[in-house]
């Protein structure tokens, strides 16, 4: 609140005498006073992101012994995770599920996205809204219906042999990396749609009309304007589910069996079970590096092309 | 206007398209409300009857009513909180230009993207070496790292749509800062303050992965139900919860959304 009333002598024309060199600091700066407002959220989330995290950092350089910690530094932890094939193995297991739910989403929500920005002209906002209505509401619970569905005894198995297709349950839809897979992509979606529906709303009409004056078809006027144009939305929704989906814990453990185990199951059990929280805080730093460097190869290398086809 | 007619010319495969997604978005999530009225503890067609009592056994249950408490408890002081920040925040943001603001808000909009459960392992350690127990206030700062950003990504829109001078014309007529906020600022932006209220309860309400690495003794309602998640005989009463659960949830992020409407495209920016 304090914030409020200093920067309320900023904008009444009450004579500051007696103030302080903070107050006239706030009444001369228009970043201090931007800094003074934004300082509640921010000291919230520096205290509650970037100081547990240094600790985090710290912590995995510890080793467990027993039920406590032995706090010398070391770097055991990441020679470990190095060493024993198991975490490169569920590294490269969570890269590759999240990969491929990614472009799925991706594809598949483009069109959607396409249409909602060039073909609805009423009620657009109700679309919008029923496209992302699903995102806000418990992810837990929209795996979960994925478990109903996919079951053992779930929805399609039931009806495939109430119809009389298949004699015996299909084993392979549950416990897998595919259902893993349709599962996160389908959970993703809503939150796919918005970046690449921005981007196509924005493109200039004009430019389309250009286009076609100069004899463009629409497969060539949709490859050359509108998907050059869109990429911006393409690439933000792709990196909006490639880097949570990584670390995702529910969808495997729900969904994934020993197959479809991903690293933040691994990360859990440190922290669980298995309790060498150490070694799953060296886990978390690893899935966070690695998760960085892949975003900024991307995005470099989606640059070099953008530049090379303009 | 000939040249924008084959813009406007409807595009039949893709409304096709469209309707089905929107199909395949909905119909998994309509199966648990389906089954939770039907007769037999197995979930599988054909479907055995028509019946409430799952609800009704539900709605007997102590614990249940516990978990709800709880977590209605934590999503209202969750929903209050981060909105209060999120109003500094988007005002800040959209009013004042200060160095480094593009990175900040880079930094407060992280958790929207980097794997929570990175963030709940961080806070539970933060937590365990400060000697804090865990409790329903753990959990509820985890879950304002959560809703911050949805707060202030559902309100800067809203302060971008209206003209700073208005402010600056209720200060020039003798308003100070305290008064021009309540009865100018507040009043304009008011639609997405009771967006993000609405959204960040749902949100945290239905929170999993941050509640699950800092609930203490006390479960909040989607910790309940994974706890029954173990229990094969259990799976139709926590089918009719999740029913509850989703569709008071759809209920208050549709009207939140609608009320928020206009200023919902540039949601999501950058990063």
């Amino acid at each position: 609140m304090s914030d409020q009333t200093l920067s309320g002598a900023s904008s009444s024309d009450m004579p500051i005498r007696r103030a302080n060199w903070f107050a006239r600091l706030i009444y001369r700066s228009e970043a201090a006073r931007g800094f003074a407002l934004l300082s509640p959220t921010l000291v919230f989330m520096l205290v509650a992101l970037l100081v547990p995290f240094m600790i985090l950092v710290v912590m995995s350089l510890w080793t467990a012994v027993g039920f406590d910690f032995d706090t010398t530094l070391t770097t055991n932890n990441y020679q470990q995770a190095a060493e024993r094939p198991i975490y490169g193995a569920l590294l490269t297991r969570s890269l590759w599920i999240s990969g491929i739910a990614t472009v799925v989403t991706v594809v598949v929500c483009y069109p959607m996205a396409y249409y909602v920005a060039f073909h609805v002209h009423r009620n657009k906002m109700l679309w919008l809204v029923f496209m992302t209505l699903p995102f806000w509401t418990s992810y837990l619970l929209r795996v979960f219906a994925w478990k109903v569905v996919l079951g053992y005894e779930g929805v399609i198995n039931s009806a495939l042999m109430t119809i009389g297709l298949i004699e015996t349950p299909l084993e392979f839809l549950l416990y897998s990396k595919e259902a893993v897979i349709i599962t996160l992509a389908h959970a993703w979606a809503a939150f796919a749609i918005l970046p690449m529906y921005v981007s196509l709303e924005k493109i200039d009409k004009s430019l389309l009309e250009a286009a076609t004056d100069l004899g463009d078809g629409p497969v060539m006027r949709f490859l050359r304007i509108t998907l050059p144009l869109s990429l911006p939305g393409v690439i933000s929704a792709s990196l909006l589910i490639f880097i949570p989906t990584t670390g995702d814990y529910i969808t495997p453990a729900l969904l994934g069996g020993p197959d479809g185990a991903m690293i933040g199951n691994l990360i859990q059990k440190q922290f669980g079970p298995i309790n060498n929280w150490p070694m799953g805080a060296a886990l978390s730093i690893i899935l966070m590096l690695v998760i960085a460097v892949i975003c900024v190869v991307f995005i470099l290398l989606t640059n070099f092309v953008r530049r090379r086809i303009s | 206007m000939s040249s924008e007619s084959y813009i406007r010319r409807p595009n039949r495969p893709l409304q096709v398209y469209a309707i089905v997604f929107l199909i395949v978005l909905y119909v998994p999530v309509l199966f648990i409300p389906l089954f939770s009225f039907n007769d037999s503890i197995y979930v599988r067609f054909p479907l055995e009857g028509f019946t409430v009592k799952w609800y009704v056994e539900l709605f007997h249950r102590e614990a249940v009513w516990n978990a709800f408490m709880n977590s209605v408890k934590v999503g209202a002081v969750v929903s209050v909180l981060s909105t209060a920040l999120g109003i500094f925040g988007a005002k800040a943001i959209t009013r004042y230009r200060f160095p480094g603001r593009g990175p900040l808000v880079g930094f407060i909009m992280l958790p929207l993207v980097v794997p929570l459960i990175i963030f709940g392992v961080a806070l539970l350690v933060l937590f365990s070496q400060m000697g804090v127990p865990l409790s329903l206030y753990t959990v509820t700062i985890g879950h304002m790292i959560v809703c911050l950003p949805f707060s202030i990504a559902t309100l800067l829109p809203r302060f971008e749509g209206f003209d700073p001078s208005l402010e600056e014309a209720s200060a020039d007529l003798g308003e100070n800062a305290w008064w021009t906020f309540w009865r100018v600022t507040l009043p304009m932006v008011f639609p997405g303050v009771i967006a993000s209220l609405m959204l960040c309860f749902t949100v945290s309400f239905d929170e999993f992965i941050m509640a699950f690495f800092l609930t203490g003794t006390q479960p909040t309602l989607p910790m309940y139900i994974w706890g029954q998640l173990r229990f094969p005989q259990e799976f139709p009463s926590v089918l009719a919860l999740s029913s509850f659960i989703i569709a008071a949830s759809f209920a208050i992020v549709f009207v939140g959304l609608w009320i928020n409407r206009g200023a919902h495209v540039s949601t999501i920016k950058g990063d």
